[in-house]
């Protein structure tokens, strides 16, 4: 496919151009290959997901897209524009968000605070006006407040608004997580692992603000996860990982049906 | 009621005043502390040399005089102008945040990932850089710090308090400049705690102390963070080292009062700002009534140096997180 290329998905909907593009990214820690020199494409509107065996490099990719690791070798490309060397930081303030596979929340504040943290890309007030709670920033601060209700009201965690997150239980941990990543309005979000450790019905739970996210917010997503029935029933299009290698690349059918992902994941007999 | 009592009471109430500074320096460890994990032993060299600056602004003293007059044989001392007090405050907090941008930009910034003891050792590395380097700048002679805060014993106080007791008791004898130190304190912490609950930068502040991580990933950037928190340290610095300054001249000893902080945070842990204000006012109370009960009648006084460290000890035995200090779970 080339940038300009659109695609509908089997549900009608028609995916845009390229959001961000990974070509060749070769990855080295010392004498360790984490990435050998693969390359693919997110495109707007998409659910692209990233699966493979443990080890298989998964999280030091998304750990690339956002800019926690830099590739030896290989360029990310964002909006059509080549990224030179940027800090994490920085990297969210353009508009990629993520979330973690052990959950990194600060766990002494609320789940109000947490979410509002993820608003802090938006708010512009100086530190003076600031201290001083001077007009801008009151009324900045009421409409990022706004924002963060929203979010708060979609992923059904009114509750615990004021519980600090630290106390709350694992599944919810994750929402107010993805609460907070949803919370700065990225033009991409990166979720990793989002349903490890969890039960089937919080399984279900996160698959559907997944794809509730996707739809109403028009959110482009990439995730990585283990389980291959979830990915297969939300991706629209999936990368297969192995020993760092891409060993497939396409809709969940034809990744399916790929021998070398059967290889990779039952395993393949040596006579 | 017997005048011991009376006199009692006038002890303690000293011992809070007392706390309360204490209290100041420790606010400053425990907010390094947290945001970075950072165990800053210049704390009490930053006061010295926020103390130093603003006499030395104040009275509008050439810095770097001597190094000046030795090298190109002149004889430069003063400007020869008076700042006023307020002015020259102003100035000094100016001089603390480009202390922290420094700070950031020549120590933090290289020793990123750093096991804790090798950041331990930079701050101790600048301690000793700061205090040379005040000394460099401002001189080493004692130095009188006034800008003006009344001192004293305040009348107010012991006039409204005379009836209490009997015909022999004249009302407690408090100084002014504690009872000003008490109230900017108070002050201090309570626009720290509405900084840091309502601003997106007090958030900022927040998230950093709980994950660095996700910090970054919410675009958070750590170095301007760090600033922060070194600048709002410096401040403190700056009210400590006016308050004690003005209390005792501004002398080079101004930096063992960072010794004094230590028990204050073990016994208030080290990550709590309530801890560092109840810490500190625990070891002023205490260190005071000992003295008054115990020390004097039967040790022969001269208590007050030691028990801070002896009542830390013993509290380290029983609770080693400090009174309010994030509770310490390994996971096995």
């Amino acid at each position: 496919m080339t940038m300009a290329e659109t695609y509908q998905t089997p549900d009608g909907r028609t995916i845009g151009g390229q959001v961000m593009e990974m070509k060749n990214i070769t990855l080295r820690f010392g004498g360790v290959k984490a990435i050998t020199d693969i390359s693919f494409d997110i495109r707007e509107g998409e659910i692209r997901a990233i699966i493979g065996p443990n080890g298989a490099g998964k999280s030091s990719m998304l750990n690339v897209m956002n800019g926690f690791y830099h590739p030896q070798e290989g360029e990310v490309w964002f909006h059509g524009k080549k990224r030179g060397p940027m800090k994490p930081h920085q990297i969210a303030k353009q508009g990629i968000a993520r979330t973690f596979q052990n959950i990194a929340l600060f766990s002494g504040m609320s789940t109000l605070d947490n979410i509002m943290t993820g608003r802090l890309t938006h708010m512009k007030t100086g530190i003076l006006k600031q201290a001083m709670w001077w007009g801008p920033a009151e009324k900045e601060e009421t409409e990022n407040r706004e924002v963060v209700e929203k979010v708060i009201d979609f992923l059904e965690i009114q509750s615990i608004r004021k519980t600090p997150v630290g106390r709350l239980p694992y599944g919810l941990q994750k929402r107010v997580e993805l609460g907070r990543a949803l919370a700065a309005e990225p033009k991409l979000l990166l979720l990793d692992e989002p349903m490890a450790g969890m039960n089937v019905e919080e399984k279900e739970d996160m698959s559907r603000f997944i794809l509730d996210v996707n739809d109403e917010f028009g959110t482009t997503i990439a995730l990585i996860e283990h389980d291959m029935g979830v990915v297969m029933d939300i991706a629209d299009r999936v990368v297969v990982m192995d020993y760092g290698k891409k060993i497939g690349d396409g809709s969940p059918d034809e990744v399916r049906n790929n021998q070398d992902v059967i290889d990779a994941y039952l395993g393949v007999a040596h006579d | 009621m017997s005048a011991g009592f009376y006199y009692g009471t006038e002890v303690f109430l000293n011992g809070l005043m007392t706390g309360v500074l204490y209290s100041l320096v420790a606010l400053g460890f425990v907010l390094i502390f947290k945001s970075s994990g950072i165990f800053n032993y210049a704390q009490g060299v930053m006061a010295l040399f926020a103390a130093l600056t603003l006499v030395g602004l104040q009275d509008g003293q050439v810095p770097f005089a001597h190094l000046i007059n030795s090298i190109f044989g002149t004889q430069v001392h003063h400007f020869g102008w008076h700042l006023p007090a307020l002015l020259a405050i102003l100035l000094t907090a100016g001089v603390m945040v480009i202390l922290a941008i420094v700070v950031e930009r020549y120590i933090l910034r290289h020793l990123v990932n750093q096991p804790d003891i090798i950041l331990f050792m930079a701050t101790i590395g600048l301690a000793y850089f700061m205090e040379g380097f005040g000394d460099l700048m401002w001189g080493s002679e004692i130095k009188k710090l006034d800008v003006g805060i009344p001192q004293g014993g305040n009348l107010w106080i012991e006039e409204n308090t005379a009836f209490l007791g009997g015909d022999d008791f004249y009302g407690f004898y408090l100084d002014s400049l504690d009872i000003v130190a008490a109230v900017f304190a108070g002050l201090l912490v309570l626009s720290l705690v509405l900084f840091s609950q309502y601003t997106k930068t007090g958030r900022a502040l927040r998230a950093v102390a709980d994950d660095h991580q996700a910090a970054l990933s919410v675009g958070i950037s750590l170095r301007f963070i760090w600033v922060v928190v070194w600048s709002i340290a410096g401040f403190i610095a700056l009210v400590a080292g006016i308050m004690w300054g003005s209390k005792s001249g501004v002398q080079f000893s101004l930096s063992l009062i960072a010794l004094k902080a230590l028990p204050v945070l073990m016994l208030g842990g080290f990550t709590s700002i309530p801890g560092a204000i109840v810490g500190g006012l625990i070891i002023g109370v205490g260190e005071k009534m000992f003295e008054f009960l115990i020390g004097a009648p039967f040790l022969g006084g001269a208590t007050e140096n030691w028990f801070a460290y002896m009542l830390a000890l013993v509290f380290l035995v029983f609770r080693p997180q400090g009174l309010f200090g994030d509770k310490i779970i390994e996971r096995v």
